[in-house]
């Protein structure tokens, strides 16, 4: 894991990949609800105009068109912030592209808790649970820039629909070199044997930190780096849990619903083990710099640290009680 | 009420505190923060029917910041009339404050409705109108949109909502700075004709120069109520309006923080108790 001056958000990844990209495939098509230079759909706007349509404050009708396009045979991006692309245009998104199986791709920069001081209207901490509860959309959220370049180019080779979330400021570097990212695989970010953290987004940094501090405690955590929110990789999270016995779930975002939710779901049909849910804990968020944020809503290293061990703690105490 | 000598000073404080605010916070929205000045100003001195000792009065005229990015301004103009302490402006945006970037009426009660996803205000105006009458109530409302944000189609079906209703204590006002987040409001989507487009609704249309406090304060003022139309002021203003090189930045200085050096040259030219606003009327073709 590297803090280096060249990591980007994964916001400037997208921006910059799809500007990029656009130039050699002209089915791509960029929609901005007046937030353009917000979700880096700039680089976009100014490689190919001919093909970025302003739809001004009106997201609900931006995801209508959208859809329209898609029809004709493009792939329009509609790029907003994560609020407005998921709770504003929530029912346009569930018919016109969940129902429709068009292939729009939607785009929610400033993702959850940590989105530039703009307080709980702008922080998007429902956004996954909405996406992934709509049938036929897939989820993806990159944990670095790395990553968000590869999905955004998968999103685009994938025939369909694709919610892609980004944050808004940079967050240390997590994908090994020679990493290739494939839409519903997970990665191992670290390996571990004591317990499990499966988690998303600038979430994974943090994961990986926390495991290196259980480390120095002889505690061995292993990483999951989850970026395919949906379809869930169950095998992978499965033969992790089989190993450790303990999870914690990771994410910038309402604990409700999200990365958190699809983990205790799949772990409650396939293998009860105990989970504790990192994130938003059924709450909004407000004001104030990222580490004061993650500190005060229980989302910074510190915290899933401790999550480790409850999670640790419940399994012992119930593999106790088995053997009493 | 208000001279215009004192309403202009009045104006030139609240502008310092927005952009002092704003620098110390590193966040916020200067250039429609200041394009909403004098109209805040109006509305708090001379217009709104309010209690300063209690905000919850029930027979309060209602005031809704639809644009609710522009809270530097509403928080500013509360300090100038004595309803806020000026000492809580320090901690705007920052953890557990009171003051949030946009603003929470859980956190601060002269805030009457949560805001900052653009659109939503004026339908809550529809509903606190109704809620007068069928309350047996006189008190009027008010709700302040940007020019931008009358993009979203809420906002018509609103606009709808509140001539079939008849609802005449209600009135919108438009600050029609004619920028937005990413550019000239004409280039992103164009909402002109404005005036037509209310009155086609069924609104009753007000120009004025919403930089101008004794222009914009008249129109504010106008006889309402008698005619069963809800009324619409549309506020012709400058974004980033007293400072001139926010002027100039038109839509650059929407969610710009100005640097200390910019802070310096802006508080500079507000200091300057020349510059009377003269109205030129700014037209909407
Ligand atoms: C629903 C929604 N979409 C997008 C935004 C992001 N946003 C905040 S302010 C703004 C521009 C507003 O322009 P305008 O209404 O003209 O305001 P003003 O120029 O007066 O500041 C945008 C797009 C938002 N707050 N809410």
């Amino acid at each position: 894991m590297s803090a280096t001056d060249d990591v980007v958000s994964t916001r400037e990844a997208f921006g910059k990949t799809l500007a990029s990209l656009a130039k050699e495939n002209a089915r791509i098509v960029a929609l901005d609800a007046d937030l353009a230079s917000s979700t880096r759909m700039s680089y976009f706007r100014d490689a190919v105009p001919e093909r970025f349509i302003q739809v001004g404050i009106a997201e609900q009708n931006m995801v209508g068109i959208a859809a329209g396009l898609a029809h004709t045979g493009l792939i329009p991006f509609c790029g907003s912030f994560a609020t407005f692309i998921s709770r504003r245009a929530c029912d346009q998104v569930a018919l016109l592209v969940g129902h429709t199986r068009l292939n729009v791709k939607l785009v929610g920069a400033y993702g959850g808790l940590v989105s530039g001081n703009n307080g709980a209207t702008h922080q998007a901490v429902e956004d996954i649970a909405i996406m992934r509860a709509i049938p036929n959309i897939v989820v993806l959220e990159p944990a670095d820039d790395i990553e968000m370049g590869m999905a955004v180019e998968a999103a685009i080779e994938y025939e369909g629909p694709v919610y892609l979330r980004c944050t808004r400021d940079p967050w240390p570097r997590v994908s090994p070199p020679g990493y290739r990212f494939r839409i519903g695989k997970a990665a191992c970010a670290a390996e571990g044997s004591d317990v499990t953290f499966v988690c998303s987004g600038m979430m994974v940094s943090q994961c990986i930190e926390a495991a290196e501090r259980l480390s120095c405690e002889g505690v061995s955590a292993e990483v999951i780096n989850c970026a395919t929110i949906k379809p869930l990789d169950a095998e992978m999270i499965l033969s992790s849990v089989r190993k450790t016995g303990a999870v914690v779930t990771a994410e910038n975002a309402s604990v409700i619903g999200g990365l958190g939710g699809a983990v205790a779901e799949l772990l409650g049909s396939e293998l009860p083990s105990p989970t504790v849910r990192v994130g938003l804990q059924d709450e909004y968020g407000e004001c104030g710099d990222n580490v004061s944020l993650l500190h005060k809503y229980g989302m910074d290293v510190e915290h899933l640290v401790e999550a480790a061990g409850k999670a640790m703690r419940l399994r012992d105490q119930r593999s106790g009680a088995k053997h009493r | 009420m208000l001279d215009r000598t004192d309403a202009e000073a009045i104006s030139r404080r609240v502008r310092r505190r927005i952009l002092s605010t704003i620098h110390s916070a590193g966040a916020g929205h200067a250039g429609g923060s200041l394009s909403s000045v004098e109209i805040l100003v109006a509305l708090y001195f001379d217009v709104l029917r309010l209690d300063a000792a209690n905000p919850k009065w029930p027979q309060r005229d209602r005031f809704i910041l639809s644009k609710g990015h522009a809270s530097s301004a509403l928080y500013s103009v509360l300090v100038e009339r004595g309803l806020m302490e000026s000492d809580l402006l320090r901690s705007f945006g920052r953890i557990d404050s009171e003051l949030q970037v946009h603003p929470d009426m859980h956190r601060l009660e002269w805030v009457e409705i949560s805001t900052g996803s653009l659109g939503q205000g004026l339908s809550v105006g529809v509903g606190t109108a109704l809620g007068a009458r069928l309350t047996g109530s006189d008190f009027a409302t008010y709700v302040l949109l940007g020019d931008g944000e009358c993009q979203e189609g809420q906002v018509w079906e609103a606009a709808m909502a509140a001539a079939h209703y008849r609802l005449d204590s209600l009135v919108a006002i438009v600050d029609s700075n004619q920028a937005q987040l990413t550019g000239r409001t004409s280039d992103v989507m164009d909402i002109c004709p404005l005036r037509d487009k209310w009155a086609a609704f069924g609104w009753d249309v007000v120009e004025a120069d919403g930089n101008d406090v004794i222009a914009i304060r008249q129109a504010l003022l106008v006889p309402r109520g008698s005619r069963g139309r809800p009324s619409v002021v549309i506020a012709h203003t400058t974004k980033g309006e007293g400072v001139s090189f926010m002027e100039a930045g038109g839509h650059t200085w929407h969610g710009r923080v100005p640097t200390a050096h910019e802070l310096d040259l802006a508080l500079a030219e507000l200091a300057d108790a020349g510059r009377s606003k003269g109205g030129e009327p700014r037209e909407c073709n």
